[in-house]
């Protein structure tokens, strides 16, 4: 057996992770309805905060309008503020 | 002349012909002031995501309009005034807004739907 004969403990990861994309430019949305609740609630989490583009991966352009959008429907107490187990 | 939509919500103690001639309140003012109607909407009782003057349901209008841009200053006093009214928030529609209330009212997938999956 060679010496220099590397071993792993754990099996190597080989699958990557899916890359991350915006919906909107994919799908062509040009316009977030605000009105539109179900849709809105993709975009925030358990408490209602909006979601990071890190894990979303909207481009900035879209998460500038989809940060309106959730805004407005909050204001509209359409959406809530601040809760718990929104999902 | 800028397209505008405008949500108001009323108070939920309002019977169906006061809620009525509400609307009408605001389509007459709307047409007064040389303003187009495109679309009138009311939703009716909803509940409410949080209490909004004590109140947790509400009667929902979605409205949209054509108008000159001095008219929402005026609109927005009446709406003040008017002790039916819970809260009210209108919003400048770009092309893409435009586009995208048109398809909806006409039942033609708006993409949004496609996300789901």
């Amino acid at each position: 057996m060679a010496k220099n004969e590397i071993k792993y403990l754990t099996a190597i990861k080989t699958d990557k992770p899916r890359k991350k994309y915006c919906r909107f430019k994919k799908y062509g949305i040009r316009y977030i309805d605000y009105k539109d609740v179900e849709f809105l609630k993709k975009f925030v989490n358990d408490q209602g905060k909006i979601l990071p583009r890190r894990l979303t991966g909207t481009s900035l352009k879209y998460q500038r309008k989809l940060s309106d959008a959730v805004k407005k429907a909050r204001q509209m107490a359409l959406l809530p503020y601040v809760t718990d187990l929104l999902k | 002349m800028n397209n505008y939509e405008m949500m108001v919500i009323f108070t939920p103690v309002l019977s169906d012909e006061e809620f009525k001639a509400a609307q009408k309140r605001y389509t007459d003012l709307l047409a007064a002031n040389g303003g187009e109607l495109v679309h009138s909407n009311p939703w009716g009782l909803k509940s409410l995501a949080y209490p909004v003057e004590k109140k947790t349901t509400g009667i929902y209008w979605v409205i949209e309009y054509k108008a000159a841009s001095d008219f929402n200053s005026k609109l927005n006093i009446q709406l003040h005034r008017d002790e039916q009214v819970l809260r009210h928030m209108y919003t400048a529609l770009d092309k893409y807004a435009v586009e995208y209330n048109a398809k909806k009212r006409n039942g033609i997938p708006t993409g949004n739907q496609k996300t789901e999956a």
